[in-house]
């Protein structure tokens, strides 16, 4: 199904003018907006520092603004959501079955009742099979899948995205890339997406939000109109380095704004 | 150059990496071999080398009996000291179960209260802090079961190791582990059952160990203290009471199963821990080549 234009989509979450201050002095984010909408993929990217984690850790809960709001559109729960962090952040003690009911599981539901769910789960990120196994038994790929995975299994609304890829091989990277994008398309959900690089961040998303650190504040957002899906013709047009040429004057603006 | 061509003439050019594989791979054999081998040689030499400075210089049996006499105790009081080795396994056992269950029920209570944990903890370092020989004489007079006493002298020795690295494991929960708990709302029981235990697992089993030997160390203290008396008599008491006879082969034998009993819960325990971990800690993994 095609998504709706940009500016037609039906909002999911808001941040209005936040400001995060920590510990009284560290001014990480001043007066940050960001309307997020249903079917978006929108990208922070930005220089190290600048606040894209701890926009994210806002926008999760996990943090809560100093000054400002956090909206969630009407009919949306507050935790419909999933995260992926840099780390895959897997629980070693535990099957890769056992870690990717575990938002379900936290819920109150049995391992057995979510078999189905983490079955289709793994599936979609190319697992089969690997149910039993544990953490250690897997490639970093395989683990970000995982996570990638147990983010997803119970169909939230909203997904998170902490650099998750940046650890990863090249070659790993856009195969992942190439796997989100058909994910996201698979169970239609909203995705932001924190990343350092520009290629990924055009490839990926349909809005990158630039941000420029101390104090952290977004400083422009490119729109890459390019129709989903993407694949590696995409990555090889025009277009594309078009659109990434775009995205790193804006980078550039970020930095000798900072 | 054909099969049949054994003599040693210069080898085919093997790749040096092959080569340093092999050098390797025969070094690990040879060392797993040594791991077994040389202690029993060096234990073999030493009772050589024992028994021949006794013959050699004449050493009276009361000063240094030879290898041979302490075997002969070692057979010939074998009731006497079973018994007693089965009474000093029992307080050790015991004290090593009340251990675990208080040092990591304490661990626990003091994960999940702040208030409690400042309120008790320096006690319980100064518990440990106060050496147990003279906390023993103490607890004798207050203590009426002697069994009781015993029990608690090495509980009090045992327990710290337990307490301290279980509640250095329950804190040691990854950070993004414990963000994603939050995220998906996890409540008090679940961050503990599912996240803060399994994460703390290794550092008890690390406590455990520890404390399996200080429990028998406890047991024995606490035996030469409390003495003799209704009970019987422990490995310990055997010890003290073959020494003022002079029974100094006998002394040998029984402090040989003193410390045969020691590696054997050290053994137990790293077996235990093992199976426990094989499956997911690093310190457990076989890893290939
Ligand atoms: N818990 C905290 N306490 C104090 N300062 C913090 C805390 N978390 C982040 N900061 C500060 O806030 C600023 C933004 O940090 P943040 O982690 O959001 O940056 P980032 O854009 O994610 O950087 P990177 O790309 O390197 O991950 C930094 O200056 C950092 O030092
Ligand atoms: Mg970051």
């Amino acid at each position: 199904m095609p998504l709706p234009a940009i500016d037609q989509r039906s909002p999911v979450l808001r941040m209005a003018n936040v400001d995060k201050v920590f510990g009284g002095v560290v001014q990480a984010l001043s007066g940050m907006s960001l309307n997020i909408n249903e079917g978006d993929f929108i990208s922070l990217l930005g220089p190290s520092g600048c606040g894209k984690s701890t926009a994210l850790r806002l926008l999760s809960g996990l943090l809560s603004p100093t000054a400002g709001r956090i909206e969630w559109a009407g009919g949306y729960q507050k935790g419909d959501l999933g995260v992926v962090f840099q780390e895959p952040t897997l629980m070693p003690w535990a099957t890769v079955g056992k870690n990717v009911s575990l938002p379900f599981r936290l819920r109150g539901k049995s391992q057995k009742a979510v078999q189905a769910e983490v079955e289709e789960a793994l599936a979609l990120v190319g697992l089969e099979g690997f149910e039993d196994s544990f953490p250690r038994e897997l490639s970093g790929g395989m683990k970000m899948r995982v996570s990638i995975a147990r983010a997803m299994v119970t169909r939230p609304r909203l997904i998170l995205m902490d650099e998750p890829f940046a650890a990863l091989d090249e070659i790993t990277r856009f195969k992942l890339n190439n796997d989100l994008l058909a994910l996201k398309e698979r169970i239609g959900c909203t995705v932001v997406f924190v990343t350092h690089s520009v290629f990924e961040s055009v490839f990926l998303s349909d809005r990158i939000v630039v941000m420029a650190a101390r104090p952290g504040r977004v400083i422009r957002e490119v729109q890459v109109a390019a129709p989903y899906p993407r694949d590696e013709v995409f990555r090889t047009s025009a277009d594309y380095a078009a659109y990434c040429r775009q995205a790193s004057e804006a980078l550039q603006d970020a930095m000798e704004a900072a | 150059m054909t099969l049949a061509d054994s003599s040693p003439q210069p080898q085919p050019q093997i790749s040096a990496p092959d080569a340093e594989e092999a050098k390797r791979a025969r070094t690990r054999r040879i060392e797993k071999t040594a791991k077994w081998v040389l202690p029993f040689a060096m234990a073999i030499l030493a009772i050589v080398l024992w028994d021949r400075i006794v013959v050699w210089n004449e050493i009276p049996h009361y000063i240094l009996p030879s290898p041979a006499r302490v075997w002969d105790s070692l057979t010939g009081d074998w009731d006497i000291l079973w018994d007693a080795a089965l009474l000093t396994g029992r307080i050790t056992i015991l004290a090593l179960g009340l251990a675990v269950l208080g040092g990591a029920g304490l661990a626990i209570l003091f994960n999940q209260s702040k208030m409690l944990e400042l309120s008790f903890y320096p006690y319980a370092v100064i518990l440990q802090v106060t050496p147990v020989v003279s906390i023993a004489p103490l607890i004798f007079i207050y203590v009426d079961s002697k069994i009781a006493g015993m029990l608690l002298c090495a509980w009090i020795v045992a327990f710290f190791p337990v307490l301290s690295s279980t509640t250095l494991g329950l804190n040691s929960v990854d950070h993004n582990l414990r963000d994603l708990f939050r995220i998906y709302g996890a409540n008090r029981w679940q961050r503990l059952t599912m996240l803060q235990l399994p994460s703390a697992l290794p550092y008890f089993l690390g406590g455990l160990k520890i404390a399996g030997g200080l429990s028998l160390i406890g047991a024995v203290v606490a035996e030469l203290v409390a003495g003799t008396g209704g009970i019987g008599s422990g490995l310990a008491f055997r010890i003290q009471e073959a020494g003022y006879r002079l029974n100094i082969a006998r002394m040998f034998a029984a402090l040989s199963l003193v410390a045969a009993m020691g590696v054997m819960i050290f053994a137990a325990l790293s077996i235990f821990s093992h199976l426990m971990l094989r499956k997911w800690h690093e310190s457990a993994l076989s890893r290939e080549g």
